[in-house]
């Protein structure tokens, strides 16, 4: 029974820290229509930071800084809202699709570094001893992972309300209006770089947060916690739970990670031992074929977004 | 020698450049960045190596020609590979980016791809799994060209490969009706259908076109380096990068823009290690981005 319960929790934490990547790409996709193939870079770059400010000094690496967690999750947002401004600076004001190819540019590199970067990344080994937040009673599984998930859930709970409050803000407004027609919002004195850079960045730091998150929650961050196949899942999270609405972003979490979560035991039963590759491949199928059919079917989602109309209209169509 | 490593790089862009000709071609036609354009190579490369072990079987043993590692064979293999990959990406455009392109949603489209390209590599190893794979055991000797350069002669054959198809491409979109037809849905779709241009017509040769050139760099880099299933994934950025770097839309451009990659990442290997091979193309794209978005041959966009 514990033991569920344990797992139930633990499951909570990693289907809500990639919700909250799901939220920050939602802020770049759902409401301003910015494709970003890098998710995972980014949620990479904001673990590696706060794994670097937080862990203690090693010999032969730089960072080690013992700084509080809450002090890392800080940097990660930073260093992460950086390297969005940055690449969104970059290509921001070109065609939209050269974004798509730059993050997935960041994604490539980010990947090299954390592999090659030994001094500063701890490369394919990764990094060891990251302070997981409640240690003091880590000896005890199952209050301890409930307090992880509870901390979790609040944290992605607070970037929601935000978020919420962003959307329906006239900032969030702003938004929206560059996306369904840049000249006429142009027309009116918004310029649709400067608001796309800023919903980019604002993104970013969110999945900068998640990252970090993820490597306090594990305790431990290596190359492989950020392939390709994460930027994917949290893709197919939003497209499925509903781009454009925040609550289809953290119900699309947890809905495609109980489904990851739901194959992984099935194949693993199901298939031989050396088998498991290959069962492993045909669960990133699903997931594709999940991810397109989706789009083609109910481009929505499961929630959609919300018609947003101002109150000053009345309920006129 | 110290020239070796530029030599070793022009080769490497023969392969870069046949995808990256696809890659403009598509991008400035249907409007979209293809993520899935990299799963055409390794479909290209696996399908050759199928059709070559079956006509294995049926003709016997391994055939090799003259001085190459392999025959007769594999070339057939790549040709009916190319023609297969061709049909895959026109069955992929008619279930999928046909639709998208009717509701006049590119990144869409490129999202789409994105999915679309994930299940391909991962179908790839749930059939062949991740295990390297040759066409042949054969190993091949270096030859002295002189000025102390060396290459085998597969690579030599590949580099005439790229050289005749990137002439032919840009003499068929040069000097031919077809070419113009393609030309004049680039710059503009709605216009080339008002005077009597078959927009779906040009838009399945672009894919078949795109596709085939894909498969065959494929089958050109099976047989230099190996088969894999992330070798077309691996090769999309180094593409991408070429065909902007290029600028999008210009089939010179993709070949003076795969020299380019090419060249860099060998001196990348050479000055820097082989590890920091695949930040190269990031950087000229970045490079190429602040500068000259239009790329060196491409129109304003």
């Amino acid at each position: 029974m514990s033991g569920w319960f344990a797992y139930a929790c633990t499951f909570g934490v990693l289907a809500l820290v990639q919700g909250i990547a799901c939220l920050g790409l939602n802020l770049q996709w759902g409401q301003t229509g910015l494709f970003n193939v890098g998710v995972a870079a980014f949620m990479s770059i904001g673990a590696y930071t706060s794994a670097l400010v937080t862990t203690a000094a090693i010999d032969g690496r730089l960072g080690g800084l013992g700084m509080p967690i809450v002090v890392g999750l800080v940097a990660a947002m930073a260093v992460a809202a950086l390297a969005s401004a940055a690449v969104g600076a970059l290509t921001l004001r070109l065609r939209t699709d050269y974004l798509a190819i730059a993050t997935f540019g960041v994604a490539v590199v980010v990947d090299l570094v954390a592999r090659n970067a030994v001094s500063l990344t701890g490369g394919t080994l990764g990094i060891s001893f990251i302070p997981r937040p409640f240690a003091s009673f880590a000896d005890r599984p199952v209050p301890f992972a409930f307090a992880t998930f509870v901390l979790v859930a609040l944290l992605a709970f607070g970037a929601y309300l935000v978020l919420e409050r962003l959307a329906t803000s006239p900032w969030g407004r702003v938004l929206r209006a560059i996306r369904e027609d840049e000249r006429a919002a142009a027309s009116l004195g918004k310029s649709g770089a400067w608001y796309r850079l800023q919903a980019f960045t604002v993104g970013g730091a969110l999945m900068g947060l998640a990252g970090a998150l993820e490597a306090h929650a594990i305790g431990f961050l290596s190359p492989d916690n950020f392939t390709a196949s994460v930027t994917f899942q949290v893709w197919a999270m939003l497209v499925v739970g509903g781009s454009g609405n925040n609550r289809g972003a953290l119900a699309g979490a947890v809905l495609v990670s109980a489904l990851w979560s739901l194959t992984g035991l099935a194949t693993a039963a199901w298939f031989p031992p050396d088998e498991q590759a290959r069962a492993a491949a045909l669960r990133i199928v699903a997931i594709g074929v999940l991810l397109t059919l989706t789009i083609l079917w109910r481009p929505r989602g499961l929630l959609g977004e919300r018609t947003a109309v101002s109150r000053h209209l009345g309920g006129a169509d | 020698m110290t020239l070796q490593w530029i030599l070793d790089g022009v080769i490497a862009a023969a392969t870069l450049a046949l995808g990256a000709t696809g890659v403009t071609l598509t991008y400035s036609n249907l409007r979209f960045a293809n993520f899935a354009h990299g799963e055409f190579i390794s479909w290209g490369a696996y399908l050759a190596l199928t059709l070559a072990a079956l006509a294995g079987s049926v003709f016997g043993t391994a055939e090799v020609a003259g001085p190459f590692s392999f025959g007769g064979r594999l070339l057939l293999a790549a040709g009916l590979a190319a023609a297969l990959t061709g049909v895959i990406a026109l069955v992929l455009d008619m279930l999928v980016f046909r639709r998208l392109r009717a509701r006049g949603a590119a990144v869409t489209a490129v999202m789409a791809s994105f999915g679309v390209s994930m299940s391909l590599r991962a179908l790839l190893e749930v059939l062949y799994t991740s295990r390297p794979r040759y066409y042949s055991e054969e190993l091949e000797i270096a030859m002295p060209l002189g000025a102390g350069l060396r290459a085998t002669p597969d690579q030599l054959a590949v580099l005439g490969l790229a050289l005749v198809t990137g002439i032919g491409v840009a003499l068929l979109l040069s000097r031919t009706s077809l070419g113009r037809q393609m030309r004049a849905v680039a710059e503009n779709p709605v216009l080339a259908e008002i005077v009597g241009i078959d927009v779906a017509q040009v838009i399945r040769l672009t894919w078949l076109l795109g596709a085939g050139l894909a498969a065959v760099s494929g089958v050109a880099l099976g047989v230099l380096v190996q088969v894999r299933p992330s070798m077309g994934a691996e090769l999309l950025l180094p593409l991408f990068a070429a065909a902007i770097v290029g600028g999008i839309g210009s089939v010179p451009g993709a070949f003076v823009g795969a020299l380019v990659v090419g060249v860099a990442e060998a001196a990348t290997v050479r000055y820097a290690g082989a590890e920091w091979r695949a930040a190269v193309s990031f950087v000229l794209l970045v490079a190429v981005l602040l500068v000259r978005p239009t790329g060196l041959f491409g129109r304003q966009p």
